[in-house]
């Protein structure tokens, strides 16, 4: 149709505006992820890993109050670990029958435990700075887990002339460079029981990975019932202009 | 006045609801035979799309609306369930973030269509009114949709939108008051969004339903402007013009799941994805890619207009911004009226023609202007795009009414020379 | 222009066809339309409770909350299980014996769903000092149905027996219902 070109040099227009602008921090490099693509699936023993990652390391600062223990079945767990993983944790609950609130082990079905108990508590523990919840952070940034990993791994030195004010850290991707965050992952800090090398590399490749299962949980099924679902529209456009076709070819 | 008793199906059961209520005649009469002119190309298959697209916006609102809870504290939370527990929780949403897009895409073109080849021209005037009034509902109500979740773009996006009203002399901070139900954008504001946007597709609803019996008292127009003169210039709608609108329909679909399917977030921004937090404002706020020729429009005002050598402000910036804004919508109400040319299609009027492909220029450089903060060159992109778009309308096509030497129009559209290929 | 018999089938073949791909298409988008009003994944994670029933004495009877609604755990000594099962159960309006509603090898406990079987109020008769009706089970207040120590109707409106929900011993202390 000769209506499409203008469409098609609208919609680069609108790709071009709508871009993030280019960030103060470095330019991101694009990672290859399993999960990336039209067939892309999870990589489950690294989802695992990196959980073990958030719940060493993480889990000290960062609540992910969207996510549930049973949701861990997804990573490959059985229903017995699940159950393990989650009494772990001591969670609130109640009032009891006198009214007063108490601690018992967390079960399937109750939402991760929260390291602080409020925003405020978690600011007082951090120099007023607040550690965001991790449930959406691959959705909330500009190139989601590529820029988790480029952060974990962005600690270095400061430049000479760069003065790092007092209780922040310099972050070669965090946009401003200061970032509250001390350095968390280290080469070896996460013992991994599968044999994978326990790099800091790895380590922050995991612990991406699995916060952008937390983000997506249902990406799986989102591509699977998408290739199929385009099949059969593929399809049926065929049919739907052969049929057009056929009932205007009796009048031209 | 017919006598009871006279429908003319076969089928009884047909026949005794057609003789109670005509529903089977009403649509063979305006959806079988009811004659289109034979020459109507892909363009005109855009408001069956954008009547689709309602339709889906909302079935799945309403299965969202089943999970939704419109509080502060627990809205984003509740979209957040929906798209982790409730089953296909998730492919409701992306249908409904992304359905939004497409109905917006569908009904652009659908408008474009009809500037271009002068549909709003005798005796469609009143159906193009009654179109700009669903394009104005569609914004009110996709704008109290966006606030919904409760991100920080939602509570942002309404803060500075509503905090716009408060440039209207004497009334602005009351009205902006009573519009929040509150002295800031709080939990009355979202409640009363969410009311207000389950209503509001409803009243579009019966909208489009006089819009197209509007169309239908004057049939449909084409690429030609040529009215049908005689049966060889007609087709019935059924099955021809059903069948192509449904193929268009199914490739519109197509593309549409595409996009839900492998790409749902390329059109949201990522600050949609954080909590609304009143105390922190974020670096960009930038409203959906379909407000922001609008969003230009408003921000390209920056200088008070004064009584000169005093310090009296006569018209502030801001107030400027906008009335040119809703003034770039209310002023298509009065299009008719501003392009009196007896042509109606672009294909015969040379000038008319490139200036309304300028005019989609304008509309994706303001697109981009508004996506930009507004400094530097987007800035001026967004000036120039303004100023074009208010010298059409007011200056441009008055002129060409009578200014402009036609090409010759053809007599018929079956006598047209371009007629009958699709 | 196809208008020969070969080209009319063909041409009916194409539209069915089409048609028929169209109500495919229809019906599968309306499945997940259909399944998202079924009970969402925190929902069926609470569809089965686990009840820690060690402190309970005979005779004694708790209440527990299981999907939304009252249970009554109730420890049955062995005298109220030799009295309960003298009984006629075949004349019952709900004829069913005690041992069907108790689990093998743990009949001192009865797992009941606390709804009247009538129109759906809670039966008194869990408590210290609650009515327990005329058979010492439970009593309905709203329109005075009783149930005996096996919560079985005997008397009043309600057409059947209280509820047993799926249960099973998990271990000697807890009880998993649902």
């Amino acid at each position: 149709m000769k209506n499409i070109l203008p469409l098609l040099a609208a919609a680069v227009l609108l790709c071009a505006a709508t871009a993030a602008p280019a960030s103060e921090g470095e330019e991101l490099k694009h990672q290859k992820w399993p999960h990336q693509g039209v067939f892309g699936t999870y990589d489950k023993a690294a989802l695992q890993r990196g959980f073990q990652v958030y719940k060493e390391v993480c889990a000290a600062c960062h609540s992910m109050k969207l996510l549930s223990y049973r949701d861990l079945q997804q990573l490959g767990y059985t229903p017995e670990q699940v159950k393990a993983v989650a009494a772990e944790n001591t969670i609130q609950d109640g009032p009891n029958d006198e009214g007063e609130m108490f601690d018992r082990p967390a079960r399937p079905a109750d939402r991760f435990r929260s390291p602080f108990a409020n925003d405020k508590a978690a600011r007082a523990a951090n120099n007023g700075a607040l550690p965001p919840d991790l449930s959406l952070l691959v959705k909330a940034r500009e190139h989601g887990e590529d820029y988790v990993f480029a952060l974990l791994n962005g600690y270095e030195d400061a430049p000479a002339d760069v003065q790092v004010m007092p209780g922040l850290n310099y972050n070669k991707v965090f946009p401003g460079h200061q970032i509250a965050m001390a350095k968390p992952l280290n080469d070896g800090q996460v013992a991994y029981g599968d044999g994978t090398a326990n790099t800091l590399d790895q380590e922050a490749r995991d612990v991406a990975q699995f916060l952008a299962w937390a983000a997506e949980p249902h990406m799986e099924q989102r591509k699977s019932m998408g290739i199929k679902v385009m099949l059969f529209m593929f399809a049926f456009c065929a049919i739907m202009l052969a049929a057009k076709r056929k009932v205007w070819s009796t009048i031209h | 006045m017919a006598h009871f008793g006279e429908s003319p199906f076969n089928n009884p059961v047909v026949r005794w609801i057609d003789n109670r209520l005509p529903i089977f005649t009403m649509l063979i009469k305006e959806y079988g035979v009811f004659p289109m002119p034979r020459n109507v190309n892909y363009m005109w298959s855009f408001g069956g799309i954008a009547m689709t697209m309602l339709g889906i916006m909302i079935l799945s609102g309403i299965m969202m609306a089943m999970n939704y809870t419109p509080h502060t504290s627990l809205a984003f939370d509740s979209v957040e369930r929906t798209m982790r527990d409730v089953n296909f929780g998730w492919l409701l949403r992306y249908i409904h973030m992304n359905g939004a897009s497409f109905f917006f895409i569908a009904v652009y073109i659908h408008i474009a269509r009809g500037l271009f080849y002068g549909s709003y021209k005798k005796p469609r005037e009143l159906l193009w009114m009654f179109g700009v009034v669903i394009l104005l509902l569609m914004m009110a109500t996709a704008f109290m949709g966006y606030a919904l979740p409760w991100s920080q773009m939602s509570g942002w996006g309404v803060t500075v939108i509503t905090s716009m009203f408060s440039a209207i002399p004497l009334v602005g901070d009351g009205l902006v008051t009573w519009l929040w139900g509150g002295f800031s954008v709080d939990n009355p504001t979202l409640n009363r969004f969410y009311a207000l946007h389950f209503l509001l597709p409803f009243v579009i609803l019966g909208v489009v339903f006089i819009h197209v019996w509007a169309l239908h008292v004057t049939g449909s127009n084409g690429p030609t402007g040529v009215e049908p003169q005689s049966p060889e210039d007609t087709v019935p709608f059924a099955p021809y013009v059903s069948t192509k609108d449904s193929f268009a329909m199914v490739v519109f679909l197509t593309i549409f799941l595409g996009v839900v399917f492998f790409s749902p977030l390329a059109l949201t921004e990522v600050d949609h994805f954080r909590k609304f937090d009143p105390m922190q404002t974020p670096a960009h706020i930038v409203p959906e890619w379909y407000f922001l020729p609008f969003y230009a429009i408003l921000r390209a005002f920056t200088a008070d207009i004064t009584i000169p050598f005093t310090q009296i402000v006569l018209l502030p910036a801001k107030l400027q911004g906008v009335l040119a804004m809703f003034g770039s919508i209310i002023l298509l109400l009065f299009l008719p009226w501003l392009d009196r040319s007896p042509v109606k299609s672009g294909r015969f009027r040379p000038i008319f023609k490139w200036c309304i492909w300028l005019l989609f220029v304008d509309f994706f450089v303001l697109m981009y202007s508004g996506a930009k903060p507004p400094e530097g060159l987007p800035l001026i992109l967004g000036q120039i795009g303004t100023i074009y778009y208010f010298a059409l309308f007011l200056v441009i096509l008055p002129i060409l009414s009578f200014k402009e030497k036609p090409l010759p129009v053809p007599a018929s559209i079956a006598a047209d020379p371009g007629c009958c290929k699709h | 222009m196809d208008s020969t018999k070969d080209g009319a089938n063909r041409r009916e073949f194409l539209y069915l066809t089409a048609g028929a791909m169209g109500a495919v298409g229809v019906g599968s988008a309306l499945w997940p339309v259909i399944d998202s009003m079924n009970p969402a994944a925190d929902t069926l994670a609470l569809a089965s409770t686990e009840i820690d029933v060690s402190k309970i004495e005979a005779g004694q009877t708790i209440l527990a909350v299981w999907r939304g609604k009252p249970v009554f755990i109730h420890r049955r000594t062995p005298q109220e299980i030799q009295e309960i099962r003298a009984e006629d159960w075949k004349a019952l309006r709900d004829p069913q014996s005690d041992d069907d509603r108790v689990l093998k090898g743990h009949d001192e406990w009865l797992v009941l769903v606390g709804v009247c079987t009538h129109l759906g109020c809670i039966p008194m008769g869990s408590k210290m000092g609650q009515p327990k009706g005329e058979f010492g089970g439970w009593f309905c207040p709203c329109h005075g149905s009783h149930y005996d120590k096996s919560g079985r109707i005997r008397k009043g409106p309600a057409p059947r027996n209280l509820a047993v929900p799926p249960y099973a011993f998990v271990s000697d202390q807890l009880i998993r219902i649902g």
